[in-house]
């Protein structure tokens, strides 16, 4: 009796202290971004840093984007036929695709692999100037890490995610074309057709508000995570991967709360 | 005069969870003075140091800059305080991702890509002043030696003309030649600049060289303060076993 009720006290102090480092864990984050914002809005401005940043995280991560949209807007295509036909329902292919590309896949792929390649970056990069004091001397030479750093990082997010969602949105639908009029031997113009009846603009304003989050998101992790390293080449490795680890959650996470909330 | 310093630590305490850094540090530093902070690994040098740049925050005491306290003070007024500062870290702490003349004129500019013309040329003038020549000015960090990283960090922590100068271990890593030149160069500096100047080390001749005076931290206070001349006979027990490097006697 006495056993069982210690592991129960002794569990219910486990989950009290998840909770709690959980809850504190949620505070830093909350003041690290406003103090971020707070800081950002009075001068110097480093419209330099942040056209590097958004060159960073949009431009250099096309080919990467480009490949996940193709990719998937194919496989999509043949899924959809290959369960379709069984009901004689092939003619949804391109409705399928569409509405499964631009609601879904292309802003949650977009910001899962734009997360992998920009947050770790930009964990190891501060982390990095964290653990050898570059931060710190950025303080005693009179510049606000939060203005240099951080600021251009979210916002060139904040503005690179979505359009790069945009571009997603239109590969990934051209795999589908692809492989349904090559392969599946689709109508071209009847295609193209069902494709345009699906493709509202509300969804796209939906695509657009996602990959906003998910940008925020990702630089937000990847900042945090590499502001707070310690402990030398270790702690930036520890960085990184939580950077990582928990932008994709965020993603997901937030992807399905809009979902629910828009769709449901 | 005690209002009359430039730096004041009064009573000042910090701890990181159970550990007790700093126990009530008293120090002053007058105006134009250069003093060494000297004490083992871990004693609180470095959180002393950053409780002065405001990068750490202390529990207790004040801190007084010019008379003004800055332990409870507003990030804006902070800003106009640090602005007094200049600072060499141990690891020199240069941006690789910049140009040297970049990295030397940083301050200036606030990070800002301005002036190009202009802040060349003064980072040639500050480059100069610490015995480099105008070839490094678009080199990278990386591409220079540990001895000349720590002149570039110097070039850069003197370009803004700061009222104050702090040194984190200047001579760590360096070779006892490259050492005596780094300390002759900050010598030269302090005496030029008129700075006031504060030292952290453990290198006996380096303190021996640059300080006027030399204060020893020992689990989070001060101990000793004294002229340098009197660090070899100070009559601290703590003091003499540290600066004879000796493992038997008081310090544990």
């Amino acid at each position: 009796m006495s056993v069982s009720l210690k592991s129960v006290i002794a569990f219910v102090a486990w989950v009290g202290r998840l909770l709690i480092s959980a809850l504190a864990g949620i505070g830093r984050v909350t003041i690290f971004a406003a103090t971020t914002v707070s800081r950002a809005v009075r001068p110097p401005y480093y419209p330099a840093r942040l056209l590097e940043q958004f060159m960073q995280i949009g431009w250099f991560s096309l080919p990467v984007v480009g490949m996940t949209a193709i990719f998937s807007g194919a496989a999509l295509a043949q899924q959809t036929f290959t369960a379709g036909s069984r009901f004689n329902a092939t003619s949804t292919v391109p409705a399928i695709v569409v509405l499964g590309i631009v609601r879904e896949l292309g802003p949650v792929l977009v910001g899962l692999m734009v997360a992998g390649r920009v947050s770790s970056a930009m964990a190891a990069e501060l982390g990095t100037m964290r653990v050898t004091e570059q931060l710190d001397a950025l303080t005693t030479l009179r510049t606000d890490p939060y203005r240099y750093l951080i600021a251009p990082r979210l916002l060139a997010a904040l503005i690179a995610i979505p359009l790069m969602v945009l571009i997603a949105n239109a590969i990934g639908i051209f795999g589908g074309y692809f492989v349904a009029v090559y392969k599946l031997d689709f109508n071209a113009i009847g295609y193209l057709e069902v494709t345009r009846q699906y493709l509202t603009a509300t969804d796209l304003q939906m695509a657009v508000v996602k990959s906003a989050f998910f940008g925020f998101f990702i630089a937000l992790m990847g900042c945090y995570h590499g502001f707070r390293a310690q402990g030398g080449a270790a702690g930036v490795g520890r960085a990184t991967t939580d950077a990582v680890v928990s932008a994709f959650i965020l993603i997901l996470l937030s992807n399905m709360i809009i979902t629910l909330m828009a769709f449901g | 005069m005690a209002g009359d310093a430039k730096i004041v630590l009064d009573g000042v305490k910090k701890a990181f969870g159970s550990n007790h850094v700093l126990d009530g540090v008293d120090l002053e530093i007058e105006r134009g003075e250069s003093m060494a902070i000297i004490g083992q690994s871990g004693s609180g040098k470095s959180v002393t140091l950053k409780c002065i740049l405001g990068l750490v925050r202390p529990d207790a005491g004040a801190i007084r800059v010019d008379g003004e306290d800055i332990s409870s003070m507003s990030t804006r007024d902070m800003e106009r305080i640090r602005a007094k500062f200049g600072m060499l870290f141990q690891g020199s702490a240069l941006f690789d991702s910049l140009p040297i003349w970049r990295n030397v004129t940083f301050a200036l500019t606030q990070g800002r890509m301005l002036d190009a013309r202009n802040m060349r040329k003064i980072a040639a003038e500050n480059l100069e002043r610490v015995g480099l020549g105008s070839e490094v000015l678009d080199l990278r960090p990386s591409e220079l030696s540990g001895g000349m990283q720590k002149r570039v960090a110097l070039a850069r922590a003197i370009a803004p003309r700061p009222e104050i100068i702090f040194f984190d271990e200047p001579t760590t890593g360096l070779d006892p030649i490259r050492a005596d030149v780094i300390n002759d160069l900050i010598v030269e500096l302090v005496d030029d600049l008129g700075v006031t100047a504060l030292t952290i080390t453990h290198d006996m001749a380096s303190a021996r060289k640059i300080a006027h005076r030399v204060a020893m931290l020992y689990r989070g206070k001060i101990i000793w303060t004294g002229p340098r001349d009197r660090l070899y006979d100070s009559g601290n027990p703590y003091v003499d076993q540290f600066v004879q490097g000796q493992a038997e006697g008081p310090i544990r």
